[in-house]
């Protein structure tokens, strides 16, 4: 684990055309992140690699990847899979974060995908290298190929009894054609003895030491540290200020005012204070008089945007798909529910706020940044200081959580900004109060479910109209297609059997800068459409686990709606085995005491399935999670203890979208301000959780994020069996339990 | 005016405002970046330090309060991890991004010198200042039982 740059583009073609002493081998992982509509990145041309493995003869194997670590576990993930093929201790393997050339690197983290997307081609990888050292080790012999294998880092010669290290081998073998990635021959998962075994995380000890450097503890030499004043109406600008109380405050250097830019990633401006530290830079900034231009959404609301989806939703959405006529089937059904539910703006709320550090010299720049996108990051940079981007060094650093929060660049163009103008490295510090009401908040959604079942169970028709402040529209805000494929996902293609199946869409129109929030569209669409597959359940007087099987019927395929060709389609035995495997696991059906219930939530998304039960008991108007146990199917679990440990995570970050987190605005502005007003689950909420993993086969896939859509439906589905009170708003209400 | 204390056993002489805090002081002026900025308001936990054995919130204490005290940040414990809890924390394999753990595990230490054996109430009432957005408190109560079984001082003594 180190952020320094280990191989500039030079090396790398000079090391690749002449052969050397290091055995280095690139390959490709896709960017399996969220599309990000910043077009300087889609104009980029591919490039053939973004990730080497490297073997010097020191006998060192490092992973130079681009991706970034933020507490999901890839840095203990990939060398396994590297070490699976490679046949070697996993945990000697070094990373180093591969550092951004535009040139040669297509960065990013996100979307569950690092584990998804580099499973195949870090096999390959590995298994390329192998095949390489162990024909090297045959030569230098004069044996055939066949009497050698490779085993615990080097190729050993089994009649001879003779070993050579994989260091010892790697000038030879770097003289070698590289065989075809796509016939080299890769393990049998039968003789894995590393992948799918419990690994301890490698970067624990350093975490448990304070000797793990994120971003805010970069410390380059004469650094100088900065806070911004931005103003709080999103939109809005500084129209004068008066810097002299400011400049008084001992340690404060300078003040000065800085544009909001829209680079992809927007920025609010304002007033920069910049002092020897950042308490320093805080007492500053307490000190500016400041007179806002307030912009054009300084009369936004909650209520107001709550009466625009009131207003929407009077009116028919745009048809986003129509099988069937729901409206028809709907009409005539003897028994049929409609139901409301609302979920507000969400704040990812990363323990360590956004900050970013840049020194941008005449020749060059240098930034330490907690990014999931360091790429564009570096674009940014290059753009504001108006250097080239391959003279920009990004040091991607650990992240204190990402969520999605972290693939914005905002905080990089205003620390470009920052730094352009003070010549010296700076750190732009983010309060925690910053951070809250600046963020890319999830979406604000108002969804209205109408269904019908059948005296049989059968699902008549299923009509979901959402209206929201769509994702996609905070890039394309003319000419805007398809708002909509930001804000269903799962739920376009619900994998409950019905003949007649309506989904509509209608954007809001919102100030309030909106991005991807940990499982994005999932965490709100996972909410209501299991929930109002129980409500169903419960209508038609059935069982919620034995109502949920027979809609599944009969294992079938169905594709991503949005994604048909590029996605995996939705397997639905493979949701049954979750849905079944949580309901035996957490005894469903059996007695439990009384004061407690039950509820089961099951959805697909990024590729994975899960299921939850939660068990809850509610007092005096407290509704208590006891317990959550999950199922889940990531494909083959990599790291199975990573897997529990992903999924425990998305738990608690779920439950307090259940309990806590609402963004609310008034008069432009967020209402919350730090953990006071916008609290966090704390150690004595949280429920015991239980993660039961189903040892698949297939490819893995995602699981960062999988893990969350189903904890609010599940526990709110709980809370009407105890309680026949049914919970459509998140977070809970107080008055949805009176 | 210089402020002198005691810092992982070590005096120290610091010459800042006087009401500048305790947390700024270590992560800015002594580049001690262990103890983390979480909220400023000592609603996360993120800071945690020991004040003469206290488990104290760095972030909103003034450096002028601390003269002629005892500090501990979580360097002070060991740096090579070899502290009890520290080394159940790697054992439960606890910290995700790892932010909060500095503090966390501060206020895990302060809790184990005061209960040897802590039960999970106890555990609720000593950590419930500490925020984990990774949601990492299951493990958390899992490091802290096994600290507190590795601990020589295991015995009934201290109830």
């Amino acid at each position: 684990m180190t952020t320094t740059p280990v191989l500039q583009r030079r090396d790398f073609l000079k090391t690749a055309a002449t052969g050397s002493a290091v055995l280095l081998i690139g390959f490709h992982l896709p960017t399996s992140a969220f599309a990000d509509s910043s077009e300087d990145q889609e104009k980029k041309p591919v490039n053939p690699f973004n990730a080497w493995v490297r073997i010097a003869p020191d006998n060192q194997v490092t992973l130079i990847l681009g991706k970034s670590e933020m507490g999901q576990g890839i840095m203990t993930a990939l060398p396994m899979i590297l070490a699976e093929e490679l046949c070697l201790d996993w945990s000697k393997i070094k990373i180093d974060q591969a550092p951004t050339n535009p040139k040669i690197y297509d960065l990013g983290t996100g979307g569950s995908g690092s584990v998804a997307g580099s499973w195949t081609p870090l096999r390959q990888a590995g298994a390329a290298a192998r095949e390489m050292l162990i024909t090297a080790a045959a030569q230098r012999w004069n044996v055939l190929r066949d009497t050698c294998k490779a085993q615990d880092g080097g190729v050993l010669h089994g009649a001879r009894k003779q070993f050579f290290t994989y260091g010892e081998l790697a000038p030879d073998a770097a003289k070698l054609p590289i065989p075809d990635f796509h016939t080299v021959p890769l393990k049998s998962s039968a003789d894995f003895t590393i992948v799918g075994h419990d690994q301890q995380s490698v970067v624990a000890r350093k975490k448990s030491t304070g000797a793990a450097k994120f971003g805010i503890d970069a410390r380059p030499a004469n650094l100088q540290y900065a806070v911004i004043a931005r103003c709080p109406v999103f939109g809005g600008k500084v129209a004068k200020f008066d810097a002299t109380k400011a400049k008084a405050v001992p340690g404060v250097r300078d003040v000065f005012a800085i544009d909001a830019v829209a680079m992809g990633a927007f920025t609010a401006g304002g007033v920069v204070v910049i002092a020897d530290n950042s308490w320093a830079a805080m007492q500053g900034r307490k000190a500016l008089a400041i007179t806002w231009d307030e912009g054009p959404h300084a009369a936004e609301s909650s209520a107001s945007l709550h009466q625009q989806f009131i207003d929407n939703a009077a009116k028919p959405g745009k048809v986003v798909r129509n099988d069937g006529d729901a409206d028809a089937a709907l009409a005539a059904a003897p028994k049929k529910l409609e139901s409301v539910y609302e979920i507000p703006f969400a704040a990812h709320a990363c323990m360590e706020p956004m900050n970013c550090t840049v020194h941008i010299r005449p020749d060059g720049a240098e930034a330490w940044i907690p990014t999931q996108a360091p790429q564009w990051a570096q674009d940014v940079i290059a753009q504001v200081s108006g250097l080239k981007p391959e003279s920009v060094i990004v040091h991607t650093t650990l992240m204190g959580g990402g969520f999605g929060r972290r693939y914005q660049a905002d905080f990089a163009v205003e620390a470009a900004q920052v730094a352009k103008a003070v010549g010296k490295p700076v750190m732009v510090l983010w309060t925690r109060e910053d951070d809250m009401q600046h963020d890319f908040y999830r979406p604000a959604a108002y969804h209205r479910l109408q269904g019908a079942v059948d005296p049989q169970g059968a699902l008549l028709a299923w009509k979901h109209f959402q209206t929201s402040t769509s994702i996609a529209a905070v890039w394309e805000k003319n000419g805007l297609e398809k708002p909509e494929q930001s804000e269903f996902g799962t739920a376009a293609f619900i994998p409950y059997r019905t003949p007649n199946f309506r989904v509509e869409y209608t954007l809001a129109q919102s100030g309030v800068p909106r991005a991807w929030w940990r499982s994005v569209e999932h965490s709100g669409c996972g909410f209501v459409v299991e929930s109002f597959v129980d409500e169903l359940a419960h209508a038609a007087g059935a069982d919620p686990v034995a109502f949920r099987l027979k809609l599944l019927g009969d294992p079938r395929i169905i594709p991503d709606f949005f994604g048909p060709t590029e996605n995996k389609p939705l397997n639905s035995a493979r949701l049954e085995g979750v849905l079944k495997l949580a309901a035996e696991k957490a005894g469903w059906g059996t007695p439990l005491p009384k004061g407690v219930a039950h509820g089961i939530a099951t959805y697909y998304s990024f590729e994975s399935y899960t299921a939850a039960v939660a068990e809850v008991s509610v007092k005096d108007g407290q509704v208590n999670v006891q317990r959550i146990v999950y199922a889940v199917d990531c494909g083959r679990p990599i790291n199975p203890e990573g897997v529990t440990a992903q999924v425990e995570s998305a738990a608690i970050y779920g439950l307090s979208a259940f309990m806590n987190d609402a963004i609310t605005i008034n008069k432009g502005r967020v209402e919350q301000s730090n953990f006071n007003d916008y609290e966090m689950p704390r150690i004595n909420q949280s429920p015991k959780i239980e993660v039961h993993i189903v040892r698949s086969t297939e490819d893995p896939t995602g699981i960062g994020e999988p893990g969350l859509p189903v904890i609010a439906p599940a526990v709110c589905n709980a809370v009407f069996a105890l309680t026949n009170k049914r919970l459509r708003r998140l977070p809970i209400q107080p008055a949805d339990l009176a | 005016m210089a402020i002198t204390f005691v810092l992982n056993g070590n005096s120290q002489s610091i010459d800042v405002s006087p009401d500048m805090p305790l947390l700024w002081v270590l992560r800015d002026i002594l580049n001690m970046t262990g103890t983390k900025f979480g909220c400023g308001m000592a609603l996360c936990g993120a800071c945690t330090v020991h004040i003469n054995g206290e488990a104290s919130r760095s972030c909103i204490t003034p450096i002028s309060t601390v003269a002629g005290k005892n500090i501990t940040t979580i360097e002070g414990l060991s740096l090579d991890g070899t502290h009890p809890v520290q080394q159940a924390w790697v054992a439960e394999d606890v910290p995700q991004c790892g932010y909060c753990q500095s503090g966390q595990i501060m206020s895990a230490v302060a809790l184990l010198a005061k209960k040897t054996n802590p039960t999970d109430a106890d555990i609720d009432d000593a950590m419930s200042g500490n925020i984990c957005r990774c949601g990492t408190y299951q493990r958390i109560r899992k490091a802290i039982h096994r600290a507190a079984a590795a601990s020589p001082a295991k015995t009934n003594s201290a109830a």
